[in-house]
């Protein structure tokens, strides 16, 4: 347990974990479920349990769509994606730990891809 | 000269571990007049009492302040005591210095120094106080139960059986609630119906009930043992006098396209109806929202068939006043409307339904004829999902914050009755806790999962996608397995909260009684008095007073009605002598008091005063009925001339402590 | 004529032309001035919710700002902005620290505190023009076509802060399909992501959902499907396998409005 990455995530979010009652609706909604190791559900009960460290070392982190599905139907108004993006930032403030940088992108484009998706994942994969 | 005796209880550790009550003894000893004080461990225990009535006696006390709890909980104790020991029992004040100190400070210093400035208001107050003596009123000896639910049925039921008249005012055409609608109960499976119509039919043929059934409360005046209720009795169209429930109108009624309620707009009914076939009364009633003849002026068959000559087109709402001397609420709840959860796709699909409507598509009476089917092709389904929690259990922006209670229990019953009937059906149940404590109610979700195999799941529906071939596809966590599902069902069930019925914020305030901010009907005490509401002669029956299953409200009941039959067992009931009075010298006959008062206690009347010059002159000036006045003070405040005051708690008095507490 | 603050947004620059043309035709035949502020940024794509960060938080300021200066409400017209700028508003509406810090880097001659009213062009039509005098105003109502409304994650939530409409029953597309002549289909994945910005790195991912949105879609009938965010755009028509045509709703509505040819000269 990192009590002190666990108090970052939890002021950076400005989530309250506690007020989650294990219902797993968000893990039930997430549209990226498959494609995670650690599940929504997993993300807020691992930060309540100051396990932060794990999270950060997962790709999980990337896989996260930002939909707010989670966020918006927690019965609990826990706001999961919220604490995702948390610990996500938390990871790619890291010195040299960007999940994506510029110098990648070129190979990832083509013609009709909307710049939209570059900006965004710029803002969500690196510092 | 007064004097006044000062008692500081310490509680336990309850005061005493916050305040230093023996400093508080000491510093309140020396106010003027006090000729005693004293701390003593439970000042409520009968030797703290003899404590009280010895220093009445030996020091010739004028008044007494017992320095202790809130006075909701023992003012009563201290006045017989007073009383017993010869000392009138108005004469006695309590400061509270525990809810309103002790529990609710850390520091000790503080806590003690406000208990000293709470001890020295009551002083102050105990200086101005009168001798009062309790007048007494009569009791009607008549109840009124708000609801024909389950709950007030048994009320109603177990109130005549005492001996006295009681009055079921029900706005369904029919009494018999949400258990009407219910197929099977938990935990026996016995037919709702069976049970519950011999208890309709009972309360109709007993000589002491008297059934309004599509009627309202409008308008309830007057205080326990002693109320004025105004009742709706809305226009159904039909004589009830006449009518004998043949049925033929409704068989007859060109009109058949009419969403019917009972059965929970799954069929239709026609514009002139019975309910159901054991309603009570059975009686017709045409409604005007769709009946030809009330719209258009054309139609008019069913006065036609009618042998009796029931029908009346003209009929007009009617409005009765009745006396009653309690009054039972059994306004029951509803489940919610789930547009807001709408990831379970209740509005885009028929054959998502809320669990009330599984109820009525499995009854025999119900729109299959007690053959499931989806409400869509009719066919049977052969996966059926269940969601537990829908809108219960949330964070107040999502929903209902309490657990509705009967959704477990209710879930298992229908998931076995389904794998019991339709073996070849899967059952899946998505909970997030089960939650089955009753007698019987775990092993009977124990059944569920070993003797009929239902595939319960720890986890939640996160999103259903109905699909054009008429699966639906339902996306859910499983959380011990750590995945996520996708069940193609054929129906999905949703387990919606309740929530109390819509009629009952507006009678709260009719009857001056307390609500939760759930709307829910807010009991005297939470553990000790249950049943009753805070304001005196109004009982709380069933679910309007929270989440209830059928045993538990039938218990409930009972206990409302035996609080109902002990009042009204009574002749007459003991009045609050802290009763408003009016200083006829000062009113200006301006009204304002009369426009407050909650209670009609105040009239005006037309006096003769003899002037200063010996003539006389008459002045229109305030009387209080004594019987009436509740003592609660509106008046008083709203006096611009300041000749209301209250007896107990008069202007001076108040002001006296307040300079008590100022000083 | 009515003058609104107008934010189109890098994206219906370049890859997004058609979203923004038809806006700006469709707004002008309704009576509705559409004005650029100068010197609008980009507005980062994606809003961080995180309370620590506030750098990227400051172009979206910059721009309800600009749109407080001049006096009138801000009009968006792409999804991702709208989202983008409607959660800074409320962020900087509701929490005060953030709102302080935001304006110690700023250093405006008037601290911004949430006061821009802002439009999503589609609330515009309901709002300030109104559906059924859209309805009139249509010459060439696209009759008999099933259209899908496809509102995606951006439009609707988080619910709390973008207040357009029911996150889980939303009727605005909807009544925009009527007032334009058509069918509106509904489906329930329609409110769910279409991968978004994943497709720059996961291909598969991005086509789960966009297959999902897309059959949903058909399956219920659809002839076309509608959307206002260009990277929805791209993931449905680019990433899907289903054969069904996307459009943005501006194009349709300069369609019903007689302007599609006129908007492209």
């Amino acid at each position: 347990m990192n009590k002190n990455l666990k108090e970052q995530v939890l002021r950076s979010s400005g989530v309250n974990v506690l007020k989650c009652m294990r219902c797993g609706k968000c893990s039930g909604t997430c549209p990226s479920y498959d494609e995670m190791e650690y599940h929504p559900h997993q993300f807020v009960y691992m930060v309540e349990k100051g396990d932060i460290e794990t999270l950060m070392n997962s790709k999980s982190l990337y896989k996260c769509l930002t939909c707010f599905a989670c966020v918006d139907r927690c019965p609990r108004n826990v706001e999961p994606a919220k604490v995702v993006e948390a610990v996500r930032l938390a990871a790619v403030r890291m010195q040299d730990n960007n999940h994506l940088s510029p110098d990648q992108i070129p190979a990832m484009l083509d013609d009709e891809l909307p710049q939209q998706a570059i900006v965004t994942a710029l803002r969500k994969y690196a510092k | 000269m007064q004097r006044i005796g000062v008692f500081v209880c310490h509680c336990g550790t309850n005061i005493a571990a916050t305040v230093d009550v023996k400093t508080v003894a000491e510093t309140l000893g020396h106010e003027a007049g006090v000729v005693i004080s004293q701390d003593y461990q439970y000042m409520c225990s009968e030797s703290g009492q003899n404590l009280v009535k010895n220093a009445i006696k030996e020091h010739n006390l004028t008044g007494i302040v017992i320095c202790s709890c809130s006075p909701r909980m023992h003012e009563n104790t201290f006045r017989k005591a007073a009383a017993a020991a010869g000392l009138n029992p108005y004469l006695v004040e309590i400061a509270n210095i525990r809810e309103q100190c002790s529990w609710i400070h850390k520091d000790i210093a503080t806590a003690t120094d406000k208990a000293i400035i709470l001890g020295r208001a009551a002083i102050a107050k105990v200086h101005l106080n009168a001798p009062l003596i309790a007048g007494e009123s009569p009791v009607a000896k008549r109840a009124l139960v708000i609801g024909g639910g389950i709950a007030g049925i048994q009320t109603a039921l177990d109130i005549a059986e005492a001996g006295f008249d009681v009055d079921i005012v029900e706005k369904q055409p029919t009494i018999g609630g949400k258990m009407a609608q219910i197929d099977k109960t938990f935990p026996t499976l016995d037919c709702a119906a069976c049970i519950l119509t011999p208890k309709m039919v009972e309360a109709s043929q007993n000589e002491h009930i008297t059934i309004h059934s599509f009627s309202e409360v409008t308008d309830v005046k007057g205080f326990v043992g002693n109320f004025t209720v105004t009742i709706k009795k809305k226009a159904r169209f039909v004589d009830e006098t006449k009518c004998t429930g043949c049925g033929l109108c409704t068989e007859k009624c060109p009109m058949k396209k009419v969403p019917n309620e009972f059965n929970m707009g799954l069929d239709n009914r026609s514009a002139v109806y019975i309910p159901f076939a054991q309603a009570v009364p059975k009686v017709a009633t045409i409604d005007p929202n769709y009946c030809m003849m009330l719209k258009t002026g054309k139609c008019g068959v069913c006065s036609k068939v009618c042998s009796v000559g029931a029908i009346d087109y003209k009929q007009q709402d009617r409005f009765i006043e009745e006396k009653y001397g309690a009054i039972v609420v059994a306004t029951g709840f509803n489940p919610i409307n789930l547009d807001k959860y709408d990831e379970f796709a209740y509005n885009q699909c028929p054959d998502v339904v809320t669990s009330l409507e599984l109820e009525r598509l499995m009854n025999a009476a119900g729109p299959n004829g007690g053959t499931l089917l989806r409400p869509s092709d009719k066919t049977h389904p052969h996966t059926i999902v269940f969601v537990q929690c829908v809108g219960s259990r949330c964070d107040d922006s999502k929903g209902k914050p309490y657990c509705s209670k009967i959704c477990c229990m209710y879930t298992a019953k229908h998931a076995m009755l389904i794998r019991e009937k339709y073996p070849d059906t899967e059952v899946y149940v998505f909970y997030i806790d089960v939650r089955t404590p009753g007698k019987n109610f775990d092993e009977f979700y124990r059944r569920a999962v070993e003797q009929y195999n239902v595939h319960y799941i720890k986890g939640m529906v996160g999103k259903v996608t109905p699909k054009s071939d008429g699966k639906i596809d339902v996306q859910a966590s499983d959380l011990l397995a750590n995945e996520q599902l996708h069940i193609n069902a054929d129906m999905v069930v949703l387990a919606a909260a309740i929530e109390p019925d819509k009629t009952a914020r507006p009678l709260a305030t009719m009857l001056t009684t307390q609500m939760d901010t759930n709307d829910f009907f807010t009991e005297a005490h939470p553990k000790l008095r249950p049943v009753e509401s805070a304001t005196a002669g109004i009982f709380l029956s069933g679910a309007c007073q929270g989440p209830k299953d059928i045993p538990e409200t039938v218990a409930q009941a009972s206990a409302a009605a035996a609080k109902a039959i002990g009042l009204l067992c009574k002749n007459s009931i003991t009045c609050n002598p802290c009763v408003a009075h009016s200083d006829e010298l000062m009113c200006n006959g301006c009204s304002s008091c009369e426009k407050v008062c909650p209670y009609g206690a105040i009239t005006y009347i037309d006096k003769e005063f003899r002037m200063p010059d010996r003539t006389t002159k008459v002045r229109r000036v305030a009387s209080v009925n004594p019987a009436v006045c509740q003592g609660c003070g509106a008046c008083t405040v709203a006096c611009p001339s300041g000749a209301m005051d209250l007896n107990g708690f008069s202007n001076s008095q108040i002001m006296a402590e307040v300079d008590a507490i100022c000083k | 004529m009515e003058t609104f603050t107008y934010y189109p947004g890098c994206t219906l620059r370049t890859k997004a032309k058609d979203l923004d043309v038809y806006a700006r035709s469709s707004a002008q035949a309704l009576g509705i001035k559409l004005e650029e502020p100068a010197d609008w940024q980009c507005c980062g794509g994606a809003y961080t919710t995180a309370k620590d960060e506030i750098a990227t938080k400051l172009s979206a300021v910059r721009t309800l700002n600009a749109a407080k200066e001049l006096g009138r409400p801000l009009v968006t017209v792409c999804s991702a902005c709208h989202n983008v700028i409607k959660q800074t508003n409320y962020d900087i509406s509701n929490d005060e620290d953030m709102a302080a810090k935001v304006n110690n880097y700023l250093g405006l001659a008037e601290p911004y505190s949430g006061e821009t009213t802002v439009y999503h062009y589609l609330e515009l039509l309901r709002d300030v023009i109104g559906f059924d005098e859209l309805a009139k105003k249509v010459t060439n109502p696209l009759k008999g076509k099933k259209i899908a409304a496809y509102y995606g994650c951006l439009l609707l939530r988080p619910s709390k802060a973008m207040a357009m409409d029911d996150p889980e029953n939303p009727t605005i597309m909807e009544n925009f399909i009527k007032a334009i002549g058509a069918e509106p289909v509904i489906y329930a994945q329609r409110n769910e992501c279409c991968g978004g910005y994943i497709t720059l790195e996961d291909k598969s991912q991005a086509a789960k959902r966009s297959n999902a949105v897309m059959n949903s879609a058909k399956d219920q009938g659809a002839d076309m499907v509608i959307t206002a965010c260009p990277l929805c755009l791209y993931n449905l028509k680019k990433n899907s396998e289903v054969d069904l045509p996307v459009y943005y709703f501006t194009e349709l509505l300069a369609e019903a409005l007689g302007l599609k040819e006129a908007s492209n000269e």
